[in-house]
């Protein structure tokens, strides 16, 4: 059985967001949501987080920043993209130092669209990227007996 | 036959500290939850949380991180032991702050700027507490005429009667043993500080998950210290220590999600003031009267 689904804790991160998103993910912390009935912490760090929560879209001055704090994460983990900014770039896709949504740096698991992403839209790609961690677990665990 | 006790005892403490601590910190989510107005984890979320730990994949700054992590845990396991099989009580403290020690060194053998300030912030809170550890296992000895905590059983009356200053000094310093806010300086349990993660920063995966199991055993450890007060030579009191020692837990839950955190100046200051006059004055009380 794997446990990855029971305690997912996330970590998120701002790229280019204007707060609207940032201020829904926050809020499903908050008693309203209470996310950590499911065991959903928000850690802050990237080594002990599962999932990464992106807002904003990625520009030529934070691309580095996602790439780095995705690598320090440590396998199974997940990536969800939060809000239209972070799955296409949204309403800056097209500036002139606008990459576009955060597939462009790292790869993204669960898209979350929204403007600003509602907290229920946050909980059910939660909900999604935690199978997704779960079958990455799996296959964590499988690769671990094969070595 | 004393080795053979402490040992059978480590062993005991290794299998039933980890489930009983387990549970512990989950009653502490699940009432802070409702203390913010919120439901809360399940009971059995601390669980969870360590077993996912282990799943994760083995990633670590160093090779030595993961050995002093794990000496730790085995030290916090042996200083459980001696004390519940009723062993010398200077000797529990001298290993559990051993314990204390490689937890540090761990945090500042990474070489992360975010681990060393949360190892210097928790070499601040050892120096706090320890003077009043080690003054409560003077007192201990002055109650008793024994370091051996199986001394309590052959009392007419608990130690807290001759030392109920030293427990109050005691009870101060558990919120910084306990790492409950304001003193959670080194590492909070909860979400976002300025430290990242604090001493725990470069900690993670299996690593992390035997630094939670550490911090179970040792939470075990303190509330047993705490309910030592209160035993004396009639059996029934170990039900009456067991049950000081869960009110005092809710009373640390209750400081812990009441109360903004401190600097470290304060921390220091307030903890030796403490020391030094709840354990100074009743030392000095049980010693020249």
């Amino acid at each position: 059985m794997a446990f990855a689904s029971k305690s997912p804790w996330v970590i998120h991160y701002d790229a280019s967001s204007c707060n609207g998103c940032d201020i829904e993910v926050l809020a499903a912390l908050c008693p309203g949501f209470d996310v950590e009935r499911f065991g959903i912490i928000n850690t802050g760090n990237p080594k002990h987080a599962d999932i990464f929560l992106v807002t904003g879209s990625v520009n030529e001055r934070n691309i580095d920043v996602v790439k780095e704090i995705y690598n320090q994460m440590v396998e199974p983990k997940v990536v969800i993209a939060c809000g239209i900014c972070a799955c296409t770039g949204g309403i800056f896709h097209d500036c002139y130092n606008v990459i576009g949504g955060v597939d462009k740096a790292i790869p993204v698991d669960v898209y979350a669209p929204g403007c600003a992403v509602r907290p229920e839209a946050i909980i059910d790609a939660v909900v999604q990227g935690v199978a997704i961690l779960d079958e990455k677990s799996k296959a964590l665990a499988e690769a671990k007996k094969g070595a | 036959m004393q080795i053979l006790i402490t040992v059978i005892g480590c062993i005991l403490f290794a299998v039933l500290a980890p489930i009983v601590g387990c549970l512990l910190a989950g009653l502490d989510r699940k009432i802070s939850a409702r203390m913010q107005g919120r439901v809360g984890p399940p009971l059995l979320q601390p669980y969870y949380d360590v077993r996912k730990l282990l799943e994760k994949d083995h990633v670590a700054v160093n090779s030595s991180e993961g050995v002093y992590i794990t000496f730790a845990l085995i030290f916090a396991v042996i200083a459980g032991g001696i004390f519940f099989s009723g062993g010398n009580l200077l000797m529990c403290v001298f290993v559990i702050t051993l314990s204390s020690l490689l937890f540090i060194v761990a945090a500042y053998c990474t070489r992360s700027p975010y681990a060393e300030v949360g190892a210097e912030r928790e070499t601040m809170q050892v120096m706090a507490y320890e003077p009043m550890v080690l003054l409560m296992a003077v007192a201990f000895f002055l109650a008793t005429g024994s370091f051996n905590v199986s001394a309590v059983f052959s009392q007419s009356t608990p130690i807290i009667t001759t030392i109920w200053l030293v427990f109050l000094g005691f009870l101060f310093i558990l919120t910084i043993k306990l790492r409950k806010s304001p003193f959670d300086l080194s590492y909070s349990h909860h979400a976002h500080q300025e430290l990242v993660k604090g001493v725990t920063t470069e900690m993670s995966g299996p690593t992390l998950a035997k630094v939670e199991i550490m911090h179970w055993c040792e939470n075990v450890l303190f509330l047993g210290w705490v309910g030592m007060f209160f035993v004396w030579g009639n059996p029934v009191s170990v039900v009456l220590g067991i049950a000081v020692a869960l009110v005092a837990y809710f009373l640390e839950i209750w400081i812990d999600n009441n109360f903004a955190r401190v600097k470290w100046q304060a921390l220091l200051g307030s903890a030796w003031l403490v020391a030094l006059v709840a354990g100074g004055l009743n030392i000095g009380f049980l010693m020249y009267w």
